[in-house]
């Protein structure tokens, strides 16, 4: 009886041993920490996580500058973070020594945020920059982390511009 | 003004220790790190944004995001009197540069940032059929580049449009709340960066954090609520044009 | 990127993430379900007409579902790592369950049906066969010789529980692709509960239609003549199945344009701008509305059996086309309007690139050759081997003795 089944348990062998096969693979190949916190494997949390950090947090800057942190104190810019204008600078956190921030260019790192646009918020302060300066370099009146100019300095700068006849010359950035 | 050369890292102390797990490899171990004593979210301040793009840059620039693809990005709205349903819409290059500047034609303008969502009920990993994405225990959704098959079922299955494949690694990716950092204490690329604070990370567990009391007496939203993704990010100010 | 695009998008929705290779897939499963419906025609609901092409249909379905994970690994972005998904499946994923319904039909039910009906070929062919031919029927028979007539009539019986099961299986093996669309709350043009219902009789009539076309090509290539009562029954089914598939598309468009939701207005403009080509024309009216008003003629008008025949053929193809169109307009369409419902985008197919036209083509063209293998391998046509007729006569002669 059997005779006639034969060529049946033999295939049955063949699925139970293609079978076996698959549990060992799965065994030996699936990673130890998958299904440890859910159907993933646990390990990549580390391994995301374990990342380097490129900006290093204001933070960090304030620990070393903080006589820009007293400057800031006194503006509005207190609230911007010193990367959003220098750019990241964990490595210089970290090597402070030998990697220095490139010198920022104000005409492209002012506009960014203070270019006038029908779509920032009203109250935001903007201006044509082209009309405001004419040209000339933000930080040639705007200490960029002090950025509000006094009134007195105002008067000076006008009486300076009245003294001058001919087209301005963009002076050195201060500090 | 000399800086004294102090060759340190200068960390926040939480940070610091849990520097050392991480160079160790164990991260998830780290003492003043329990993954399940966070659940991370954001808090996106639209009348705040003014759309500068230094959140897209230093994303980019965080997470070596390839050029033409969007961690986060940054829309840029024009709507026009009643018509909230067809309102207009651009992201130049994610508004990574910022955006041209726009005659006032009297429609209302904001800007919108966006990123992935984190949801609670993600739908990119319900559908992905090895585990490759899925919700940390403190509740960001993120991606195992070393197990992915570039399958894109979750690229098409998120409502949000915030995933991509990165064409060097032709896996999936996607905003990952900057987990790099929010586990050493410190705060995501984007938040860092944003001079006006209209990008804030929130900690849902934590009972200290502002989140909570922005959100009992603010008006938020989250995107496309009718899809129950269980979306984290809130938007405050948010108009009923945006999609 | 260099994508033309309409409106506005996401950002990273520009890019199209699953090409021409995505479209190739649905289809050539749907060829593989709908070629098994039309074996187990003859099988299990006795529908004797059909039974010259019961054979054929079978080693059609195996050479399409051979070739159907092909396009997936060539679109995948780590094909090495696409064991992952049967070793650590994720439930909640119909791509990640479909591995095994494809595994299933694959081994439990096509080819053990295909072994079970040609194992007395196969043990007699071992024994008279030469060449490489002799050793893979060896390794076929697993080492039984057994061809008894109480073998024979307990392989009949496997096979025929094989066939009921395998019906279902073939349902769930195409509905299982649509529900992998079809489930995709993100996408509207796809979420739809009758999408996995769509792509079940949509499969069956292409599946149909190419057993139909290969049946009448074959018996010309081998000189033989076409039973007429075969393919004329065929045509019948063909022509059920169609109306079935298309009042089921048209229920669904029907609901969409009446309901309006949100979505509607830039689907609609889709349809109208970027699929007008591929959906109206060819999907439609060349795909669909053509090869039903050919075939309900053929059953209404007696015409001679040539003109029948011509027909025929020419509504198989169209059927044919149309049902790849659709699978394009289901994969492509879903892919070239916003989420965000404001603009759209282009699909830009390469040619000689690793998801291009020119690797659709190869696999569309592959099947064949592997048909051609199999034909070689276990003849379809039921003619009496001359040496199995020796051996069952030597055999007859030892049992008298």
């Amino acid at each position: 009886m059997f005779k006639d089944i034969e060529h049946l348990i033999r295939l049955a062998a063949v699925i139970a041993i293609g079978l076996l096969a698959f549990v060992v693979l799965r065994a030996a190949v699936v990673p130890r920490s998958f299904g440890e916190y859910g159907h993933y494997r646990g390990a990549a949390i580390g391994e995301i996580a374990a990342r380097p950090i490129a900006f290093a947090g204001h933070e960090t800057c304030e620990a070393c500058h903080t006589d820009v942190v007293d400057q800031k104190k006194l503006g509005k810019h207190v609230v911007v973070a010193c990367e959003a204008c220098h750019g990241a600078q964990a490595r210089h956190a970290d090597d402070p020594g030998s990697v220095k921030p490139a010198k920022l260019d104000t005409a492209v790192v002012c506009a960014r945020c203070h270019e006038a646009n029908a779509a920032k918020p009203k109250n935001f302060p903007q201006v044509a920059t082209a009309d405001h300066a004419g040209g000339i370099a933000c930080d040639t009146c705007h200490q960029p982390h002090h950025p509000k100019i006094e009134a007195a300095k105002i008067e000076e700068t006008k009486i300076e511009e009245a003294k001058s006849s001919t087209a301005k010359t963009p002076t050195e950035g201060k500090k | 003004m000399d800086i004294s050369r102090r060759r340190m890292l200068v960390l926040l102390p939480a940070a610091a220790v849990a520097w050392k797990f991480v160079l160790a490899g164990t991260p998830e171990a780290s003492p003043n790190f329990k993954l399940t004593e966070h659940w991370w979210g954001m808090l996106i301040d639209i009348p705040k944004c003014i759309g500068c793009g230094s959140c897209v840059r230093a994303c980019a620039e965080e997470n070596d995001v390839p050029e033409g693809y969007y961690r986060t990005w940054i829309e840029r709205y024009h709507v026009t009197d009643w018509k909230i349903e067809k309102p207009e819409v651009e992201s130049p290059d994610g508004g990574k540069n910022g955006f041209p500047p726009h005659a006032d034609d009297g429609g209302k303008n904001f800007f919108v940032p966006k990123l992935c969502n984190h949801c609670a009920d993600s739908p990119c990993t319900q559908v992905c059929p090895v585990g490759a994405t899925f919700i940390s225990p403190d509740g960001v959704v993120l991606v195992d580049k070393s197990y992915c098959l570039g399958c894109r079922y979750c690229v098409q299955a998120c409502p949000y449009g915030c995933r991509f494949i990165n064409p060097k690694t032709n896996t999936a990716e996607k905003c990952s709340l900057c987990y790099h950092r929010i586990s050493k204490g410190l705060t995501t690329a984007c938040c860092e960066v944003c001079p006006t604070g209209a990008r804030q990370l929130a900690d849902l567990k934590n009972p200290k954090d502002p989140i909570h009391e922005f959100l009992k007496t603010h008006t938020v939203q989250v995107l496309k609520p009718h899809m129950a993704t269980g979306a984290k990010v809130f938007y405050n100010g948010m108009d009923g044009s945006v999609r | 990127m260099a994508i033309p695009v309409e409106g506005f998008m996401y950002p990273n929705e520009v890019e199209l993430q699953w090409s021409i290779l995505i479209v190739l897939y649905p289809f050539i499963t749907g060829l593989v379900a709908g070629a098994f419906i039309l074996a187990s025609l003859e099988r299990v609901f006795r529908v004797e007409a059909v039974k010259p092409t019961y054979r054929l249909a079978l080693l059609t379905a195996l050479s399409f579902l051979l070739v159907a994970p092909l396009p997936l690994q060539l679109h995948l972005g780590h094909p090495e790592r696409s064991l992952e998904m049967y070793l650590t499946p994720h439930r909640s994923s119909a791509m990640a369950m479909f591995g095994f319904v494809y595994l299933w039909y694959l081994m439990g039910v096509l080819l053990l049906e295909i072994w079970l009906d040609y194992r007395r070929e196969i043990v007699l062919l071992s024994q008279t066969a030469s060449g490489w031919k002799r050793v893979a029927y060896r390794v076929l028979t697993l080492g039984s010789h057994n061809v008894s007539e109480r073998s024979l009539r307990i392989d009949e019986r496997l096979g025929y529980f094989i066939t009921l099961i395998g019906i279902p299986s073939a349902f769930l093996l195409h509905g299982y692709v649509g529900f992998i669309f079809g489930s995709i709350k993100a996408n509207p043009w796809w979420s739809s509960p009758l999408m996995p219902i769509v792509f079940v009789f949509s499969a069956m009539v292409s599946g149909i239609a190419a057993v139909m076309l290969l049946y009448m090509l074959t018996a010309r290539l081998r000189g033989q003549a076409i039973d007429m009562r075969c393919l004329d029954k065929i045509a019948q089914y063909l022509l059920y199945t169609f109306i079935i598939d298309f009042s089921l598309e048209m229920l669904d468009l029907l609901q969409r344009v009446y309901e309006a939701d949100e979505s509607f207005r830039s689907l609609d403009f889709m349809v109208h701008t970027r699929l007008w080509t591929s959906q109206v024309i060819v999907q439609i009216l060349m795909g669909t509305v053509t090869p039903i008003a050919l075939l309900a003629l053929m059953q209404v008008l007696k015409l001679k059996d040539v003109v029948r025949k011509r027909v025929y053929a020419l509504a198989g193809c169209l059927t044919v086309m149309g049902i790849f169109a659709m699978r394009w307009n289901v994969v492509i369409g879903g892919q070239l309007f916003s989420k965000s419902f404001l603009g759209y985008t282009t699909y830009k197919m390469g040619f000689a690139t690793r998801e291009g036209l020119l690797p659709a083509i190869a696999l569309m063209i592959l099947p064949f050759f592997i048909l051609w293998f199999l034909v070689k391998l276990l003849p379809p046509w039921g003619e009496t081997l001359p040496a199995a007729a020796e051996l069952r006569q030597r055999e007859a002669a030892s049992v008298l003795s």
